[in-house]
């Protein structure tokens, strides 16, 4: 199970990837292969404002559901649209062309609320 | 095989209608839909081979053991369809009741509805019964409804519905539908609700707790009375999934210990036909406190002896079904239950759970119990042994498909990993049982010589295992479209 | 000893000695004596003849020699006979929800000709694998529009089922829903009415084709200008009517709901029937109910499952479209199998052969005194009469005549004691509709 180093990470398994004011989101690696095939992905509006931990989007295999909370509060700016054709792109790629949404960060501090990729790691071995 | 469409042929019919001995008359255009819908024109013949086909690429009860935990699939006495079919009920309008001495029409049906409250009363120790529900999950709703309302008349602020983390789909979404938001409780060690963890989230805004009982585990909560105890000391309902019933008839009745409500899938413990997924019936049972939330219209007789439908109940939740409940599959599970009797059915539970047991014992050494106890009516495995093999839950059902039988239930209850779920019921014999467990035994010794086969079952169906990804993707659920 | 259970005497002691206990009872030591029932007291068994015997009087206390002429949703049309034997299939009524779709592919595939008959029928893209019954059906559409829109208001136009009506507010009660009716009348939807209450925080608006009172409407631009504002629009319809009417789907409607009881089932005192729910293709994960699907197998053959369930609460359990987990699929069969027998052809024939009858019944009626016909736009089969008397008493005249005559308006709407809904089907001949004239005919002139 592959965690991505720069990102952090939620204990309900999304990331979050931070340049500046904006932090792009999307799910793990272990979060994808737990789902299985994706076959759909509910997004976000643009411009929807979000709460930290609130509900950003959902995401469907065959067998499983699955809401994704946004890791930090803001804007949503942009959604990866790729997903209504492509869901699979998560499975595919889930730190890269499967990220869900980029969000304008209201409250910096909160990112102290997730979790290092050392810790997630430490995380995942004690969900066993 | 072919779809109905494809078999159309222009100008064929299946069925004439009447000559018209009236006048013509036309819709006026400006209403009128453009073509005629496209429904298939076949021979009666074509129309009958048809479906008949089809029901041969189809397990039922009849033709197959069908050991489906969690939804008693139980053999469906016959005589209850000829009764069901009997023109004297089947042509009753459902709006007759309801004119000027309409009631005197249907006194027979209305003995039906009246006298299978009584029978269910008593089953139950509840003290009234609605019959209208039409399904176990409809049933939910009318009673989590009337939890609502019973808190609004006593003027109690209540948010949350608690549910154990083995229960059916259906609890936590019935309470959410209905307004409240949902406290999932997990089990403790011996598979029932954790005492502690309960404790924990008990509060005075806490409107009641759904519970089954046996639980989805299989297993009787022996503390049932101290948990109805916490719920009502805060004023709390207890509610009572009748799914299971069929393994504690005349053994235990949920209002003797404690419940307010419950509903009863009359398709499971009362043996009418699940019919491919329904219609199925799910009569709810109260006791006093909530008699006067009961829906809208209740069946009463009168000192004369003669059945009407009463609608001044001023505090009911109001109408949940068009009319009085799901009438021929109540009067199929009458009929039954007549039959049955006292005896009858304390025998059934009995056997039940005979053979239940019977099965848990003979594969607990071939694949891994849940929870190492004498169960209920049905029990429960986990195949991680085998999935260690690279052989999960689903590919040992479709083994057992290969085999002649209907798999048991996988992967419910949720709480359970690689599960299977086993109710033989009390229909079956033990020479049926027998043969099930060397089937089960066959695909653990399987998994261990060549697990890759697996992946190819089942190859003696009409078609193996459909791509079901595809299905979600490529969405097409229409001929139409 | 009971038929239906195969273990014998030496069968139990051989299980209980596997399992290691003495008796069945041991295995029940998690019931304490503290859960014993404090009563049991049911009837002792009977025999399969003096069950059948008993129930047979029982139904002989029905009366069921009246010639209906009762409707409000629910129709007495003809059973072809080839359906019960479709129906005593048990490989269909003995099976379960297709949850292993290998061994079940006949009831996926006749479900997935249902959902193709209902969207042809209806001429919209996508319907479920059915519902309860049409007001429940009523009630799943309007929470489904509440999903979509996520706006808590719904209007309801005076022309829908006052049945219908009071099951969705018994369900919406406890929920923070907004309701809006327009007032009732027996010919089409209050337009102005409508337009005013059409509003943002509108989540859809249910229609009813035909209405209540069996007038016919059609409804596009009641449609279109709900669209321009957001709004949802749900139809309730009586399928038989969609043989000639305007479907929904020509309207432009969103949702269509409505009660499968006149597609071939009996009408069993109000159940089973079954519901069925279309909507457009947009729209498919927020339908509540079950979807078959078609896909292929691994050998790439066409084959059934259901799909799409992490909509339903087995999967999604709190957060699920609706908690519905039984439907009617075995009446959803029936009425798939009833539709393939009359065939395109001969379901429009049965749908004009309907209209004709109510016709000539209306036009027959219309000349007696004491009656008359409320009609300000065409009906189906069914049309509403005022009637010089009090309806009720009529009916109940009428009873003694023969005759079921008709629905009082009188029970469900205040000031229409004197009204009556009236239903005439291809089962009523032209001798039968004259006979009920000349009754009614009587009864009005009787001085009383």
């Amino acid at each position: 199970m592959e965690v991505n180093d720069n990102f952090i990470y939620t204990k309900e398994h999304e990331w979050a990837s931070i340049e500046d004011n904006i932090v792009t989101v999307g799910i793990s690696d272990y979060a994808q292969e737990s789902l299985g095939d994706i076959t759909f992905v509910e997004l976000p509006a643009k411009d929807d404002e979000i709460d930290q931990f609130g509900d950003l989007a959902s995401v469907e295999s065959v067998k499983a559901a699955s809401d994704i909370f946004s890791p930090m509060s803001g804007k949503i700016v942009e959604v990866n649209n790729d997903l209504e054709v492509e869901p699979g792109l998560i499975n595919k790629s889930p730190y890269e062309n499967g990220w869900i949404a980029k969000i304008e960060i209201s409250d910096p501090e909160e990112a102290s609320n997730l979790m290092t990729a050392d810790e997630y790691r430490k995380f995942l071995e004690s969900e066993g | 095989m072919e779809l109905i469409f494809e078999k159309s042929v222009d100008g064929l019919r299946g069925y004439l209608n009447p000559n018209s001995d009236v006048g013509d008359a036309k819709v006026p255009s400006k209403y009128t839909r453009k073509e005629a819908a496209k429904l298939p024109e076949l021979s009666e013949l074509d129309v009958i081979r048809h479906f008949s086909r089809l029901s041969k690429r189809n397990f039922g009860v009849d033709t197959h053991f069908y050991p489906l935990g969690s939804c008693t699939m139980k053999y469906n006495p016959k005589f209850t369809e000829k009764i069901a079919a009997m023109p004297e009920f089947a042509d009753m309008h459902p709006l007759l009741p309801q004119l000027k001495q309409g009631e005197k029409l249907v006194q027979g049906s209305l003995e039906v509805l009246f006298e299978m409250e009584q029978l269910l009363c008593e089953i139950t120790g509840m003290d009234a019964f609605t019959m209208q529900p039409l399904a176990g999950a409809h049933g939910e709703l009318t009673g989590v409804m009337m939890i609502a309302a019973y808190h609004k008349v006593k003027g109690n602020k209540k948010k949350y519905i608690i549910v154990p983390d083995a229960s059916h789909g259906t609890n936590p979404a019935t309470a959410a539908i209905a307004g409240y938001e949902m406290i999932c409780v997990p089990s403790d060690k011996n598979g029932v609700i954790d005492l502690e963890k309960l404790k924990e989230v008990v509060t005075d805004e806490v409107a009641g707790l759904m519970l089954t009982s046996p639980n989805t585990h299989g297993v009787f909560n022996s503390d049932i009375e101290k948990i109805a105890d916490m719920i009502h000391a805060v004023d709390g309902l207890m509610y009572y999934d009748g799914a299971n019933l069929n393994a504690t008839l005349g053994r235990c009745r949920p209002a003797d210990v404690g419940f307010d409500i419950v509903h009863i899938n009359i398709h499971k413990t009362f043996s009418t036909p699940h019919g491919g997924g329904g219609p199925g019936a799910g009569p709810v049972g109260v006791n006093k406190k909530l008699i006067p939330y009961l829906p809208i219209s209740r069946v009463i007789k009168d000192d004369k002896g003669f059945y009407s439908l009463d609608y001044d109940y001023p505090e009911s939740i109001g109408y949940i079904a068009s009319f009085y409940g799901n009438f021929s599959i109540l009067l199929r599970a009458y009929a039954y239950i007549l039959l049955l009797g006292k005896e009858g059915l304390k025998e059934v539970s009995n056997m039940a759970v005979l053979n239940a047991n019977y099965i848990k014992e003979q594969l607990k050494e071939y694949y891994d119990l849940a929870y190492d106890r004498h169960c209920m009516h049905e029990c429960v495995f986990s195949a991680s042994k085998q999935a260690g093999r690279g052989v999960h839950a689903i590919d040992i059902a479709k083994f057992l498909i290969d085999q002649g039988m209907h798999p048991p239930t996988v992967y419910f209850p949720l709480t359970v990993k690689e599960a299977i779920m086993i109710e033989p019921t009390e229909t079956e014999s033990k020479s049926t049982i027998d043969w099930f467990i060397e089937k089960m035994k066959e695909a653990d010794v399987l998994s261990k010589k060549s697990p890759e086969d697996f992946k190819d079952f089942p190859k003696t169906t009409p078609v193996s295992r459909p791509n079901e990804v595809k299905a979600a993707m490529d969405i097409n659920t229409s001929y139409f479209i | 000893m009971i038929p239906y259970i195969a273990n014998t005497k030496k069968d139990v002691e051989e299980m209980l000695k596997c399992i290691g206990v003495e008796s069945v009872d041991d295995l029940f030591k998690d019931i304490g004596p503290k859960h014993s029932p404090k009563s049991f007291n049911l009837p002792s068994g009977k025999s399969e003849f003096e069950v059948v015997k008993k129930l047979q009087a029982i139904a002989c206390k029905n009366t069921s020699s009246l010639i209906n002429f009762v409707g409000g949703g629910y129709y007495d049309h003809y059973v072809p006979a080839a359906l019960s034997t479709v129906m005593s299939r048990s490989e269909f009524y003995t099976a379960y929800t297709p949850y292993q779709p290998e061994c079940s592919q006949g009831f996926l595939q006749a479900l997935y000709e249902f959902q193709s008959s209902i969207c042809t029928l209806t001429n919209m893209d996508i319907a479920n694998a059915s519902l309860y019954d049409g007001g429940t059906a009523l009630y799943e559409a309007a929470m489904m529009a509440i999903r979509v829109t996520k706006r808590n208001k719904i209007i309801m136009d005076g022309g829908v089922s006052p049945i219908y009506r009071k099951i969705l507010k018994t369900y919406t009660s406890n929920l923070n829903f907004e309701f809006e009716e327009t007032p009732v009348t027996h010919g089409h939807s209050d337009r102005d009415k409508i337009s005013e209450l059409l509003d943002k925080d509108t989540a859809a608006i249910i229609l009813q084709n035909p209405n209540f009172f069996g007038a016919i409407d059609d409804h596009s631009d009641i449609i279109e200008q709900a669209h321009s504002k957001g709004i949802l629009v749900i139809e309730s319809v009586y399928p038989i009517s969609l043989g000639v009417l305007k479907t929904p789907g020509e309207m432009g409607a969103d949702i269509v709901v409505g009660d499968g009881q006149s597609l071939g089932l009996p009408l069993n005192l109000g159940g089973p029937y079954f519901g069925f729910m279309a909507t457009k293709k947009k729209y498919v994960r927020k339908m509540p109910g079950r979807i078959v699907g078609e896909t292929t197998d691994k050998q790439g053959r066409r084959c059934f499952v259901n799909t799409l369930q992490a909509r339903e609460q087995h999967i999604r359990r709190e957060k699920a479209t609706s908690n519905i987990c039984t439907n009617a699929a075995l009446c959803a069969l029936q009425g798939l199998v009833f539709m393939s027998l009359l065939g395109k052809q001969g379901f429009k024939e049965l749908a004009e052969l309907n209209y004709k009858k109510g016709e000539f019944a209306r036009q027959t009626l219309e000349k007696i005194k004491g009656v008359e016909v409320k009609r300000s736009s065409p009906t189906f089969n069914e049309f509403t009469v005022c009637l010089s008397k009090d309806a009720c008493y009529v009916v109940e005249q009428m009873i003694n005549k023969g005759f079921a005559a008709g629905f009082p308006l009188g029970r469900y709407y205040k000031g229409m004691e004197h009204y009556m809904i009236i239903a005439v089907t291809e089962k009523r001949t032209k001798e039968e509709i004259l006979n009920y004239a000349k009754a009614l005919k009587e009864v009005l002139k009787d001085k009383s």
